[in-house]
């Protein structure tokens, strides 16, 4: 390390120092709810002090959307607008999925850093760490969501659900996300590098999105295949989208979705936990 | 517990209050009040096949500023960091103000605050910033947060550098910004993991007095570093650690008389004589002697001081000049080096301070 010298501040003024490190009265515990919060403003702050890491919530989904719409569009609906009308709901949860990712490298990338250690130390419940850089994503994903439903309106994507279906879509998709997340955050931990952690995700995350009915209708397939699309869990959460969005979802297509979302933070949510206080 | 929910003024009324009442009235339990403030028994952590802590005994009492010595890889940061509750030991216990940092950890965090070796703030944010969020998650309403964090920057002079980024700041700033994230809440316990390790001579005294205030309202200090002269300095008493165990404990007065009753430094006139010199010396005081950097000085341990009257006879007898000489007590450098068997360099790899 090099020694530095700085000139221009000020030594610490002695009677404000000894006022300052006089023990004050302790404030009670913050609550779960509350740290939680916390934790997900210094998200919110990272992203104002950092704007570059907006980069992949914005580029992602205007690729995707445009490159499957006029790539597929004429060959697999006949037009880009027919197809556009199925293909958006289940662009917009793969653009969002795929972003999940970045949320286990950011936490990889953040347990490195020595305010982690300190984070640690803290009274508060532990989960809060998480959970509060798991909200703060939530708003990339919102940004990238109203990306893609905005430019799908320009393209001429005409919801039959209105805007209450499509909201309703987006806040399902916001719900397995969030659920999808802890499986990157358990991931986070135990991949020693971010690069690694991103190929690991890459892995599953390419045959779960493609092998499902984002692109094509299931039926056109062979048919152990289409068993596995009809059992695939990121195929549930595009049938439902597309339902709330044109207004036919059924309480089952998003029973499904809440199902499996639960039962992801059931298991990686603890998971995650046991791992983040697994000495290494 | 104080009610949280007051007004600033109050908490400046009852802040200064808090220095007149004995430690640890706010515990209900009680337990804090009579435990050491760091109690370990036979504390062990592997890494794989290293010991990095190989069966440490601490009894580390409350008040005042206890020093962890040793060279790097030494196992120091190890111990700080099962002792703060983010290491779970392999073996051993550890109590920290009574509470065993394993089964009791959360009662362990609500006491302790942690510096790291490394900045434990967030690069990305500002200072204020920081200090906002820290206060935020210990419980702090927004308004008290705001609070705290003027204050805490003002104290520590790094008002102009509020509203810049942690990363733009220089490495005293930095420091001193870790430590007013330290003490968000005045901690009972602060672990501060060599504090000054880079910091120049300026910043280092800036850092000595506010670890020294905050002992002065009753913290008790828990420090490593591989300075010898900040543990001379800043401790009132000093464990010696070395290949991850305790080679010796005590006050650094102690610990200098441990190691012999003094140092004979001499100078001879002619360099070229400095080896005859030596041989000399080593067969009169009957210990090693050492050869120094000035390529005419030469310093031994003396064990009995009545032969050194002799040893300069028998350096006159040989027609030797001494141009200068000094016995004195030993300084903590050597008896760090006596301690841990090695040579400046590989001991602290040249950054021995002087």
């Amino acid at each position: 390390m090099t020694i530095e010298t700085e000139p221009a501040v000020a030594d610490p003024d002695e009677e404000a120092l000894r006022a300052a490190v006089a023990a004050g009265p302790r404030p009670p515990r913050a609550s779960a709810v509350s740290a939680s919060l916390t934790f997900g403003w210094r998200a919110l702050l990272k992203i104002k002090h950092v704007p570059e890491q907006l980069f992949d919530v914005t580029a992602f989904p205007i690729m995707f959307l445009l490159l499957f719409t006029y790539l597929f569009g004429g060959a697999l609906a006949g037009s880009t607008g027919e197809y556009l009308q199925t293909l958006l709901p289940g662009i917009l949860a793969m653009t969002v999925v795929f972003i999940t990712i970045y949320t286990g490298v950011t936490l990889n990338d953040d347990i490195d850093e020595g305010v982690f250690d300190r984070f640690r130390t803290l009274p508060v419940w532990q989960p809060s760490i998480v959970v509060g850089a798991l909200l703060g994503d939530a708003v990339r994903y919102t940004i990238a969501s109203t990306i893609v439903v905005v430019l799908g309106l320009l393209l001429g994507f005409r919801p039959g659900g209105g805007v209450i279906g499509v909201l309703s879509a987006v806040a399902l998709l916001l719900v397995f996300s969030f659920s999808l997340s802890w499986v990157w955050t358990a991931l986070g931990f135990v991949m020693r590098t971010p690069e690694s952690l991103m190929g690991v995700s890459m892995l599953i995350l390419f045959p779960l999105t493609f092998v499902s009915n984002v692109f094509v209708d299931p039926e056109t397939m062979p048919h152990w295949l289409e068993a596995f699309v009809d059992v695939n869990p990121f195929s549930q959460l595009v049938t439902a989208m597309r339902g709330l969005m044109h207004g036919t979802a059924t309480a089952g297509d998003i029973g499904a979705v809440l199902f499996v979302s639960a039962v992801l933070v059931v298991v990686f949510g603890p998971v995650t936990m046991y791992l983040f206080h697994r000495e290494n | 517990m104080t009610n949280p929910i007051q007004t600033e003024s109050e908490s400046a009324v009852s802040r200064h209050a808090a220095r007149d009442r004995p430690l640890d009235t706010d515990d209900e339990t009680g337990v804090d009040d009579t435990a050491l403030a760091i109690e370990t028994r036979g504390l062990v952590k592997h890494f794989g096949e290293t010991k990095a802590v190989d069966g440490i005994d601490l009894s580390v009492p409350r008040g005042g500023i206890y020093g962890l010595l040793g060279p790097n890889g030494a196992g120091k940061t190890t111990v700080i960091r099962m002792l703060a509750t983010l290491l779970r030991p392999d073996a051993g216990t550890a109590r920290v103000l009574g509470h065993d940092v394993v089964s009791d950890a959360d009662s362990v965090r609500d006491r302790v605050s942690l510096t790291g070796q490394f900045a434990s703030v967030d690069e990305d944010l500002t200072g204020r910033e920081n200090l906002v969020l820290l206060a935020r998650l210990l419980g702090y309403t927004r308004g008290q947060a705001d609070a705290r964090a003027t204050e805490l920057l003002e104290a520590f002079g790094l008002t102009e550098a509020l509203a810049r980024q942690v990363k733009t700041y220089s490495g005293g700033m930095r420091r001193r910004l870790d430590i007013a994230a330290s003490i968000v809440v005045t901690p009972k316990l602060l672990f501060l993991d060599e504090p000054t390790t880079g910091l120049d001579p300026r910043n280092r005294s800036q850092v000595w007095e506010i670890i020294r205030a905050l002992v002065a309202d009753g913290t008790t200090v828990l420090l490593t570093t591989q300075y010898l002269d900040e543990a001379d300095r800043l401790a009132d008493r000093i464990a010696v650690i070395d290949d991850g165990r305790i080679v010796a404990e005590g006050t650094p007065g102690e610990l200098k008389a441990s190691v012999g009753s003094g140092v004979l430094t001499v100078r001879v006139r002619d360099a070229e004589r400095r080896e005859e010199a030596r041989r000399v010396l080593s067969r009169i005081l009957d210990a090693p002697v050492a050869l120094e950097s000035d390529p005419a000085a030469l310093s031994a341990r003396v064990i009995e001081t009545d032969r050194v009257p002799h040893a300069f006879v028998e350096l006159s007898r040989s027609e030797i000049e001494v141009t200068d000489f000094a016995l004195g007590q030993p300084s903590l450098d050597e008896v760090f080096l006596a301690l841990t068997d090695r040579s400046v360099h590989d001991a602290v790899s040249g950054e021995v301070s002087r």
